[in-house]
Formats: structure tokens, C-alpha cells, sequence
């Protein structure tokens, strides 16, 4: 498949949904699309990134991901380097922009980051000659997820997903998950809710086009789509929730709740999942209801996207 | 089938204004007619006396789980009825703490064999440690009415925020003393010439004042429902006034004690008078009275708080806090009304069907059908309070030997007569 037929992709970056307009999400979703088949995944040509150095920098632990744009790299023909920023000078008190220096002296081409501090990426990239792209930034963004969540609904609603309803649950304040799903599927024309209770929804939500529901079941009501996101353990501590019992009573998907939703609904979750806490197992592993693994999967295709089309800009 | 007439009796109800002389005809538990009704059944001769919709206390120490050497449920419900209230809420500060579904469960069954309707107020934070928030929904389901700080306060504004905002879910009240710690540690008496003259340690009425407005503009920050429990200053009267016009879902309670007492009544370090908050100057006092009077403090509560002598009998400085009033809550309002220092009615609202709105209770009011609840006194009786004789486990109360005017004869609880005063 050649990709961007007629169209020029020349985006440098990836920090963030707003970097791009609908047509280069289009494209990008349908050369996930593309790349979702295993058949030219696993065995396509392997020459998009052949010669190119793409360098994996995570100042936060997270095996799914960085395995995931690993994987993505070794499957475009890429040299990739994880960086662990726990054996790294990092430690030794160097700053983020000397590490950037330091790097870029390397002359890599593409720089995937995750960083606990929200516009870190935006940073390295005003000082780095190669691509950044933004794997996760404290409570800011996360767009390859977003974007791996739309491949994934694309999938499953053969092909187009404008004009379900998609209510993202839980713990919304300090997710960059959530954050980039609703502007994108905002973007495509999905109708996004927001469930929790309000200590861990952002003041002001309603204002980012979404409808805020505190009562699940209400929330539920008529959702084709239902996406879950992790409550970490310490938000029980601060006042936030009182206890996993208490969450999973009231905000903890099970079939009991989930039947609020439209029949058929699906569900999605960033991983990892607290089986009990915000979703019961037996929501989690059904394969009618769950496209967990789906997600998994799409990851990687959809990652592989993303390096071919930034390839497409700095060649 | 039970009938019980009371006949050419004052009514007094709050909830519609209504003040008028006729019968009350009770029926199976239940008002079935008042005014120019048939006599039926058990009579009770009304003239001379009043009746108002059963009182309903919303702070009480019942000492049970835990305490019950100074006081339990059923010696508390005696002690209810005798004073004319008919539903109380305990709170929290139990051992061990009521900050657990099960033990609200436990509260609520103990209570199912009372003569009183027995409500539960949880703890805000598991162990009242002003820090983890407890299970407010899941308690709120169990019939928990109120969630309270416990006698301190949610000191950090973070967690008092995000347990207002998530209390505002299950449209649960929440209560927080209105206390500074930083200001009050240490303290025990109201900071005047008084408090200075006695050598007492003192915390400025400010000292409320900051917390309560803290906790206002929290409240309009999250929409949170928010109750300043035991407000005692004119200062922060004004403040909830102003916080009222600009629409803050905020109420207030003042104790019985801080209604009829100043610091005066201190007099030389009577440690009975010694409550939390302290009692503070007659300016406050006529500031609260006002504020009940004109709706600014919603309701009215005992604040019945046993001790025993022993925690009493010690230097000011470490005397345990409290009084009970149980039995008091409407002597203590009759008798200011007999001085006219306040009107029965408003009175009366801020014990009956305020508290019945705020906590979402059945009862509080005198109309065909409601619940017969019902307390039958005279607004002219004179006695002397002896605390010997008081119903309650406890005894420690500041208005020993005072003279009273105005005193309970009957409490009807579900059309039955529950409590008949000793005449003589």
C-alpha cells in the first residue's frame, strides 16, 4: 500500500490530537488499518524505516508501551534503542534539555517520550533536529492511544464510528488517556461522556464537549461503547475515593451495570486493568464484550503508522 | 384500633404557621383530625397545656458502642422522651468510631427496639482522622443521614474540598466543626476580659468564624450540602447570613446551651459550663437568638454530651467538654420564650421540621395523616431542675438548680403515650 495517496503528510511531530486536522487522522487511522493485517505487519516490506534510528526515552516504567513502539520500529526496518532513564545520567542530576543534547548529538530520527511532567515532549522538541513523539506526558496526552482507541472502534464498528455514544469512566482528572480520547473522537463525531464521581473529574469538564455523569448507570444509559480507566491504588489516600470497595460498588464495571448500556456495547481499557476495582473480570475477559486485546494488538499497528507517516516528513 | 383525642389543646405547628386552640384526634399511630373534631378514644385534657410535633434532636452523644457507662440508646431515648423529642441523631465519636457500614447497621437495628426513631450521623473520615474518607455512599445507602468531622476538624482544606465534592453524589449533608485549629489548640474558654480576668487559655470567636467561611466558600466551589454544626459567635452568624443570600446550600445548628448561657455562668470555673465551642459573650447570645429567630441557624440541637463527674470534677483547663440536654431541649426553649427572649414558634421550627428538612426525616410536623408524634406541655409550669433527677445515665448539666418555666407532661410517639411526667 502506498500511503497518502494525493495527500502530503508533513507533520513532525506527534505530542499531541490538536497537532493534527482530520485528514491527517484519517489517513493515519487508515494506514493503521493497513498495517493491522498481520500478514503485512509481520511479513510486509520492511524498508519504511530502513537506516533510521528511533531511540525509546521513558522517564516513567511502562512495559506495554515502549514494547509496543519497539515492536512498531523492528517491524518498519528501524534501529531501536531503549534508553532506561533509571541506569541513566538522568539520575545524576542531568536536566531534561542537557539529555536532549546529549541525544541529538546522536543524530537520531525518531525520539518516542514518556515523561511524568505534563509538556515535557513539547520541550525536547523545540531543542531536538528529529521527530518527538509524545508516548505519554504526565496529565496532558497520550495520542498513540487515542489513536490505537480509534483504530480499535473503527474495527469494531466496521469501519465508522461517528455518532455512537462512548461514555469514559473513572478516574478522568489524572488521565492523559482521557484527555486525548475526547478530542479525537470528538474530532470524529463520536458522542463522549464522562462517569466518575466529582473528585476525579476535572472542574469544568463539561466545557470540553462532553456530558459529565457522577450516577454510572445513568451514564451507561444508551452507550455503544464503554471505556474504563485505571483507578491507581493511592488515589484512596488524598480523599478521592474512600475504598476499592466502595469504587467498585458504584463506578466498577460489571454485567449488572454494563446492562445500562446498548445492547452489544463494547469495552475498552487502557491497561493495566485492577480486576475488582474498576472492572469485574468477567466484563474483562469476555471476548463478546471486551476489545482489551484488541487494543493490545492495534497498538502496535497503529504505532507503525504513526513512524511511517513522521518517516514521510523528515525524508 | 387505638384512639387518643387531646382536646382543647394550643396547637403549635411550625411546619404551617398553624397556632390555633381545638382537638387533636390520633388514630392508629397517625393524625386523623385536628380542630373541630369528634372526641374519641383516651382523652387528654388540653386546656391549659400546648402540643407541638415531637422535637428532633440532630446532635446527640448516645455513648453506645463504647461508653456506656455514661450513657446508652435506651437510657438516651428515656431521657428523649421525657424532654418531648422523638427522633434523635447520634454521631459518630463512638469507640469505636461509627465510620463502617456494619456499624451503622448496628446503630439502626438497636434503635428499631427504641421508643425513639434513632438516626445515625457516620464519621467523615475512617477514625475521625480528618484524612481518609469513608465509604459515604455505600453508609449513605445504609441510612446513615449525616456525615460529621467529629469534634475536630477537616483541618486540610484539600480533603475537606474533595470530600464535599464527592458527598455532593449522593447528595449526602456533611458537618465540620467550625474550629481553627491553629488558633484554638490548647485553648478552653472564649477569648474577653472574662476569660482574661480567670487566667483562662483563650481562642478568639474568629477562630470559628475563618473555618465556617473556609468551608462556605467550599461549598459553593463543589455544591456541596454543608451543615455548620454548633455555631456559637455573632461573627460568623453574619457570615452565614451573607453566605445564605448569595444561595450557599449551607444550614447551621446552635446547641440549647449557647441559646440560654454566656461566659458569665462560668462563674468560678464551673466546669459544667465548660462545653465545645465555649461559651462566649451575651452579645452572642443575642446574636444567635436572632439568627434562629429570623432562619439564619436552622435548627436547634442538645448537643447532649454525657460525662461523668469524674471527667468534670477537675482543674477548668482539664475538665471534659459537654452538657447534657436531651431532656432540656424543650424546657430550655420554653423558658426563654416564658422570658421573651425568643418566640416559641420560631423555636419550635428550628426543633421540629427544620431538622426534619435538612436530614430528610418523616415527622416534624402536625398535619391530618402525618405520623402521631406529638409532645404535650405547659408553657407555665414552674420547677426547679435538679440533675439528680434527670433520666439520663449522666447528670452533668449547667442549669442544675435553675428555675425553669414551662415543662413537658406527655410525649406521644406513633399515637401512643410514650412518656407521662410525675405530677407534683
Amino acid at each position: 500500500m502506498t500511503p497518502f495517496e494525493g495527500y502530503e503528510f508533513t507533520k513532525r511531530h506527534c505530542l499531541d490530537i490538536s497537532d493534527f486536522h482530520r485528514a491527517d487522522i484519517e489517513n493515519l487511522l487508515a494506514l493503521g488499518a493497513h498495517y493491522a493485517d498481520l500478514d503485512v505487519q509481520k511479513h510486509g516490506p520492511r524498508d519504511v524505516l530502513t537506516g533510521k534510528t528511533l531511540i525509546n526515552l521513558f522517564f516513567e516504567n511502562s512495559t506495554r508501551t515502549e514494547k509496543s513502539f519497539e515492536l512498531a520500529g523492528r517491524r518498519l526496518g528501524a534501529d531501536v534503542i531503549n534508553m532506561q532513564v533509571a541506569s541513566s545520567s538522568v539520575k545524576k542530576g542531568e536536566t531534561l534539555l542537557d539529555t536532549a543534547a546529549t541525544l541529538n548529538a546522536m543524530n537520531p530520527d525518531l525520539l518516542v517520550v514518556r515523561h511524568p511532567s505534563s509538556g515535557a515532549p513539547s520541550l525536547l522538541a523545540q531543542k531536538v533536529s528529529c521527530s518527538v513523539i509524545n508516548a505519554g506526558d504526565g496529565m496532558h496526552a497520550h495520542p498513540t492511544q487515542a489513536l490505537l482507541d480509534a483504530l480499535t472502534l473503527r474495527q469494531a464498528f466496521d469501519g465508522d464510528f461517528s455518532g455512537i455514544r462512548l461514555a469514559i469512566c473513572g478516574d478522568i482528572l489524572h488521565s492523559r488517556v482521557a484527555r486525548s480520547n475526547v478530542q479525537l473522537l470528538n474530532m470524529l463525531g463520536a458522542e463522549v461522556r464522562f462517569i466518575g464521581p466529582p473528585t476525579l473529574i476535572p472542574t469544568d469538564a463539561d466545557q470540553w464537549g462532553v456530558e459529565v455523569f457522577h450516577d454510572m448507570k445513568a451514564g451507561l444509559a444508551g452507550c455503544d461503547a464503554v471505556m474504563m480507566l485505571r483507578l491507581q491504588l493511592e488515589r484512596m489516600s488524598g480523599a478521592f475515593v474512600p475504598s476499592k470497595r466502595e469504587y467498585f460498588h458504584y463506578y466498577g464495571l460489571d454485567r449488572e451495570k454494563l446492562s445500562h448500556a446498548k445492547d452489544g456495547a463494547v469495552v475498552l481499557h487502557p491497561g493495566p486493568m485492577n480486576r475488582g476495582v474498576e472492572i469485574s473480570s468477567g466484563v474483562a475477559d469476555d471476548p463478546e464484550i471486551s476489545l482489551i486485546t484488541h487494543q493490545v494488538a492495534a497498538g502496535v499497528a497503529m504505532r507503525m503508522a504513526v513512524l511511517h507517516g513522521l518517516a514521510e516528513g523528515i525524508r | 384500633m387505638s384512639m387518643l383525642t387531646l382536646t382543647d389543646i394550643r396547637i403549635m405547628d411550625p411546619a404551617s404557621g398553624r397556632d390555633e386552640t381545638g382537638h387533636v384526634l390520633i388514630e392508629n399511630g397517625r393524625i386523623a383530625a385536628i380542630g373541630e373534631t369528634p372526641v374519641r378514644g383516651e382523652v387528654i385534657d388540653g386546656r391549659d397545656l400546648t402540643c407541638a410535633p415531637g422535637l428532633i434532636d440532630a446532635r446527640v452523644k448516645a455513648g453506645e458502642p463504647g461508653q456506656e457507662n455514661l450513657e446508652t440508646l435506651a437510657s438516651a431515648s428515656r431521657a428523649a422522651l421525657a424532654g418531648g423529642v422523638t427522633q434523635i441523631v447520634v454521631q459518630p465519636q463512638t469507640v469505636p468510631v461509627i465510620d463502617d457500614l456494619s456499624l451503622v447497621d448496628f446503630i439502626l437495628r438497636k434503635g428499631e427496639a427504641l421508643p425513639v426513631d434513632v438516626h445515625v450521623a457516620g464519621a467523615l473520615t475512617k477514625n475521625l482522622d480528618g484524612r481518609t474518607m469513608t465509604e459515604i455512599g455505600l453508609m449513605s445507602d445504609a441510612g446513615a443521614v449525616l456525615f460529621a468531622s467529629g469534634p475536630d476538624p477537616i483541618e486540610d482544606a484539600q480533603i475537606m474540598r474533595r470530600l464535599m465534592a464527592y458527598s455532593a453524589t449522593f447528595n449526602a449533608l456533611i458537618s465540620n466543626s467550625p474550629v481553627t485549629p491553629s488558633l484554638s489548640a490548647g485553648t478552653c474558654a472564649h477569648e474577653s476580659d472574662v476569660s482574661a480576668r480567670l487566667g483562662l487559655p483563650a481562642a478568639p470567636a474568629i477562630s470559628e468564624r475563618i473555618m465556617a467561611e473556609r468551608d462556605m466558600a467550599l461549598a459553593e466551589l463543589t455544591g456541596g450540602r454543608l451543615l455548620i454544626d454548633l455555631v456559637s459567635s455573632a461573627e460568623t452568624v453574619n457570615s452565614i447570613r451573607n453566605a445564605k443570600q448569595r444561595d450557599i446550600d449551607v444550614a447551621a445548628s446552635v446547641s440549647i446551651n449557647h441559646l440560654a448561657l454566656n461566659e458569665l455562668d462560668i462563674g468560678d470555673y464551673r466546669t459544667f459550663a465548660k462545653l465545645d465551642p465555649p461559651l462566649r459573650e451575651e452579645r452572642d447570645r443575642q446574636a444567635l437568638l436572632r439568627a434562629v429567630e429570623d432562619g439564619s441557624i436552622d435548627i436547634v440541637v442538645s448537643d447532649h454530651d454525657p460525662q461523668s463527674a469524674g471527667r468534670k470534677r477537675l482543674p477548668y483547663d482539664e475538665a471534659a467538654n459537654g452538657a447534657v440536654g436531651l431532656e432540656l431541649m424543650l424546657a430550655v426553649g420554653l423558658k426563654l420564650a416564658a422570658e421573651g427572649e425568643i418566640g416559641l414558634m420560631p423555636y419550635l421550627r428550628a426543633a421540629t421540621c427544620a431538622p426534619a428538612e435538612l436530614l430528610g426525616l418523616e415527622g416534624g410536623r402536625l398535619a391530618v395523616g402525618e405520623r402521631a408524634d406529638i409532645v404535650v406541655f405547659s408553657e407555665t409550669d414552674p420547677w426547679v431542675l435538679d440533675s439528680d433527677k434527670l433520666l439520663s445515665r449522666s447528670k452533668n448539666t449547667p442549669f442544675d438548680g435553675r428555675r425553669m418555666t414551662g415543662r413537658v407532661r406527655h410525649t406521644i410517639k406513633n399515637g401512643e403515650i410514650a412518656y407521662s411526667a410525675v405530677r407534683g
